[in-house]
């Protein structure tokens, strides 16, 4: 995960928590256009009041050249599919695009991926196929909704001029609900109490999770599953609606 | 695009066994692993559930059980569980449970199958039960010093040149100068079909019994060699090991030393053919000790004894040598601090026994010691007229021996203590009083007792107790019993995590004393099982042999005590040698991250054979009250 926190550019996407996700697939399929999209919502989403023990999710990580959806674009992919049980790497998949955005030296200097990388690598519409039908029927987590949603409507809708949306489970969000129940008050204020840090690496500490380096799409995308796994471990019975994790 | 877990393959890399896998190899296996996590007491594997992965722990800490509930193992960061399931019917025998918040890597059955057949540093490492891991760490280790372990037969270099009792020294000369050799063995014919039709041998005569015993006494050339022949020849098998040639010829001032084979002479080795094995310091140290004609010369030695153990110790001779070694500078130092102290004092008014005790006695002494010794005095021995000289010679030896880094004993077993520098009637009362009489209190110090040597003077007396103790001891339930309890009073911790050491009751310690819960507590216990079948061997290696001999452990577990001892023994020594380096005061703690990966890995086998030993020992020799 690249930038967080600053971005809320994007008024595409959906947060109507009372929306209901499975009725929007039915409508959306029916009304893409596109024939890769009308494929990824025929794909049925489960059901907002199934368990998450039945849920198949998976944790997608985009690598991007800034944080704005329009100016900016996608560099790299990771996504790992799990479930509550296990977390499969062997179906793991991640790529390097070729962003129309320039790609600047302060982003190369984070994540790590040059201008010769890009350079030899596809463009984003060469690798749309698979990367939908890896999301397609599958729950998707991220950590901080504010880029792989929003970068992956946008990046759509300056190529076929169609967007996508579909329900994410943010555990940026899912600590957020823990440790930032009220805003910062005026006596930690007085007392410059730092609030809870609720990063990727910081979050995961509190889990006892191990160490991961940053800023490689796959490396965030596995750290992102095996969060909400602990996450849910401490938090959620495996009984619990999707739905209350959704967004 | 072909993904790539990094995070993965670079965890992976840093453990065993995945560690010797290479790179292409691990980076399938990290592209093939599972995840799942595990909040703190929850199961990760129920007894007789399927198994479909071995388990790693990526983070936090497992504990695993035996079906009874008993806790069998603790790991943390880079252990891995479920390898028994895998490799029998992929069924979990111990079930596991998460002590900490962990994240768990879980490498599925094929890619395990695969590295088990492709591996078979993978496959050693898993496939067989800890126990039997510790033992090929220790024979791996012991290739590695093949040279030093090397068995006597490999330094002879031709047959014994032989000659008949009855021959004259002057054929003898003749021979000996033809052959270019500067000993002969002296045969004589078969007398009584116990000798099977072999001639036997009665002697050996050298260039210097030529010199000494034949021309200095003016005899004729025609004399048989048999008149000046050394008799009650001292001999070593060929199959012991070249330091214990070595140890043979420093303790009986040997230059010469026939090898036989099934009581047949097969060669005769020289010291100057230990020496192309065997580094020159310790024998050159041992040499100069003799040769020091003051307490404070002696003393300077020391910088000299401390390169010779840490020479030993990077020359990767095992425990046995290096114990042996330092026993033998050690009894060396006592030797000659009363030798000194006689010259000082006068001649003994009657004749004493000087005794080593403890570690030294068993051939087991390391770099940093107490001093632990006593005297046996001769029955004539009348306090009011002799004893000021004897208590004058023992605070002259014992002063000496701290003046050569040998720390006095805080228990105050020494022979500066009147209680210890008694007449032999009175060490056999008790001995008797210890045996017959005994209670877990009064053995709690006399413990040392029973590994006693002498060094000097009427050696006899020591082996006459050795083998009081050795009738007695045998004989004796509730002498064993009290033994046994004592011996049970130091336990090895559990395990060992990144930065702390896990104590049994679920304590953390920072440090371990390697002696403490470590050697100690197993050469107490091999004691016992010695005592227990009349063993008069002091060494534990060789006591642990003499008790495989009797069949008294159940199987196997003889071999693993002797490796757990090997392991715990070297890793305190290499200790002691690294602070020596450094120019530290050696001691013997050792705070686990000093631990390297594959020590930690096998000293928790290690004490984990120890602790099972334990409760063994405590099984057979329960007292009846």
């Amino acid at each position: 995960m690249l930038y967080l926190g600053k971005s809320n550019t994007s008024s595409i996407h959906r947060e109507d928590t009372t929306l209901d996700w499975s009725q929007f697939y039915e409508a959306s399929a029916l009304s893409a256009k596109d024939v890769r999209l009308k494929a990824f919502y025929s794909e049925s989403l489960p059901h907002g009041k199934t368990p998450l023990e039945r849920i198949d999710f998976v944790a997608l990580d985009f690598e991007t050249t800034g944080f704005d959806p329009i100016k900016n674009g996608i560099l790299s992919i990771g996504l790992v599919p799990f479930t509550l049980r296990r977390i499969q790497c062997a179906n793991a998949k991640y790529w390097v695009v070729r962003p129309r955005a320039q790609l600047d030296h302060a982003s190369v200097a984070i994540h790590g991926i040059t201008h010769s990388d890009v350079q030899s690598a596809p463009d984003f519409m060469r690798i749309v196929d698979h990367l939908l039908a890896a999301l397609a029927g599958k729950v998707v987590v991220v950590h901080h909704r504010g880029i792989e949603r929003p970068f992956l409507d946008a990046a759509l809708r300056k190529r076929i001029r169609e967007g996508i949306a579909f329900p994410v489970i943010d555990t940026m969000e899912l600590e957020a609900r823990l440790h930032r129940v009220a805003p910062t008050s005026f006596l930690d204020k007085l007392l410059s109490k730092e609030p809870v840090s609720i990063r990727l690496v910081d979050s995961r500490t509190r889990y006892n999770l191990p160490y991961y380096q940053q800023h490689h799409a796959l490396t965030d995308a596995l750290a992102t599953a095996e969060l909400l796994l602990a996450q849910i471990a401490h938090r959620f019975s495996p009984d619990t609606p999707v739905d209350a994790l959704w967004l | 695009m072909k993904a790539e877990l990094i995070e993965v393959q670079n965890f992976l890399k840093r453990y065993p066994p995945f560690n010797t896998l290479p790179d292409d190899t691990l980076h399938w296996v990290a592209d093939n692993i599972e995840v799942g996590y595990f909040k703190a007491g929850t199961q990760i594997l129920e007894f007789g559930q399927d198994i479909d992965a071995l388990h790693v722990v990526r983070s936090g800490a497992v504990e695993v059980f035996r079906r009874n509930g008993d806790l069998y193992n603790r790991m943390s960061e880079g252990g891995i569980f479920g390898e028994y399931g895998l490799l029998r019917n992929r069924q979990i025998r111990f079930p596991a449970k998460a002590l900490e918040d962990s994240l768990i890597y879980f490498i599925p059955e094929p890619i395990f199958a695969e590295l088990f057949e492709s591996f078979e540093s993978f496959a050693d490492f898993v496939e067989i039960e800890d126990s039997a891991r510790l033992r090929s760490a220790v024979s791996r280790h012991e290739q590695a010093n093949q040279l030093m372990a090397s068995e006597v037969k490999n330094l002879i270099t031709r047959p014994p040149v032989c000659i008949e009792a009855q021959a004259s020294v002057r054929d003898a000369a003749i021979l000996m100068s033809e052959e270019s050799i500067s000993s002969l063995l002296i045969m004589q014919s078969p007398v009584s079909d116990t000798d099977y039709g072999l001639p036997k041998m009665v002697g050996i005569i050298t260039d210097r019994d030529l010199r000494t015993r034949l021309v200095a006494k003016g005899l004729d050339y025609t004399t048989p060699v048999s008149d000046i022949m050394s008799t009650d020849v001292i001999t070593i098998e060929s199959s012991q090991y070249v330091f214990e040639a070595m140890m043979t010829m420093l303790r009986y001032n040997l230059h010469h030393l026939p090898v036989v084979s099934y009581h047949r002479p097969v060669g005769v080795i020289a010291i100057s053919d230990i020496i192309r094995y065997e580094s020159r310091n310790s024998l050159y140290l041992v040499g100069s000790i003799f040769r020091q004609n003051s307490v404070e010369e002696l003393g300077a030695l020391l910088p000299e004894v401390k390169a010779c153990f840490i020479r030993m110790v990077n020359e990767d001779a095992n425990s046995r040598m290096i114990g042996s070694a330092m026993a033998v500078i050690g009894r060396s130092f006592k030797q000659r601090l009363l030798e000194l102290g006689e010259a000082k004092l006068g001649p003994p008014p009657v004749p004493y026994c000087f005794l080593a005790l403890g570690s030294m006695a068993r051939d087991e002494q390391l770099i940093i010691t107490d001093q632990d010794n006593a005297m046996i005095l001769d029955n004539r021995f009348d306090p009011e007229l002799h004893d000021g000289y004897f208590k004058a010679l023992a605070e002259f030896v014992c002063d000496g021996l701290a003046v050569c880094g040998y720390t006095y004993c805080k228990g105050d077993i020494m022979a500066t203590n009147a209680r210890w520098r008694q007449p032999l009637d009175v060490w056999e009362g008790y001995f008797k009083e210890w045996i017959d009489n005994p209670t877990p209190e009064s053995l709690l110090n006399s413990s040392i007792f029973f590994d006693l040597e002498g060094v000097w003077g009427e050696l006899k007396w020591a082996t006459q107790l050795n083998q009081l103790i050795a009738r007695r001891a045998k004989k004796s339930p509730l002498f064993l019993a009290c033994m046994a309890r004592n011996s049970l009073n130091r336990t090895p911790p559990l395990g060992f995590f990144k930065d702390f050491v896990m104590e049994q009751d679920g304590r953390q310690n920072n440090t371990i004393n390697m002696k403490r819960r470590g050697t100690a507590p197993l050469a107490d216990l091999i004691r016992v099982h010695a005592l227990a079948i009349g063993s008069q061997a002091r060494n534990s290696f060789d006591r642990l042999r003499d008790i495989l001999e009797t069949d008294i452990l159940p199987r196997g577990r003889g071999q693993d005590l002797r490796d757990a001892l090997e392991l715990i023994a070297l890793v305190r020594i290499r200790h002691q040698a690294l602070a020596l380096e450094k120019g530290e005061e050696p001691n013997n703690n050792i705070a686990p991250e000093h631990l390297s990966d594959f020590e930690r890995k096998n000293l928790k086998d290690a004490f984990q054979i120890l602790s099972n030993a334990q409760k063994y020992l405590k099984f057979c020799y329960q007292s009846n009250r």
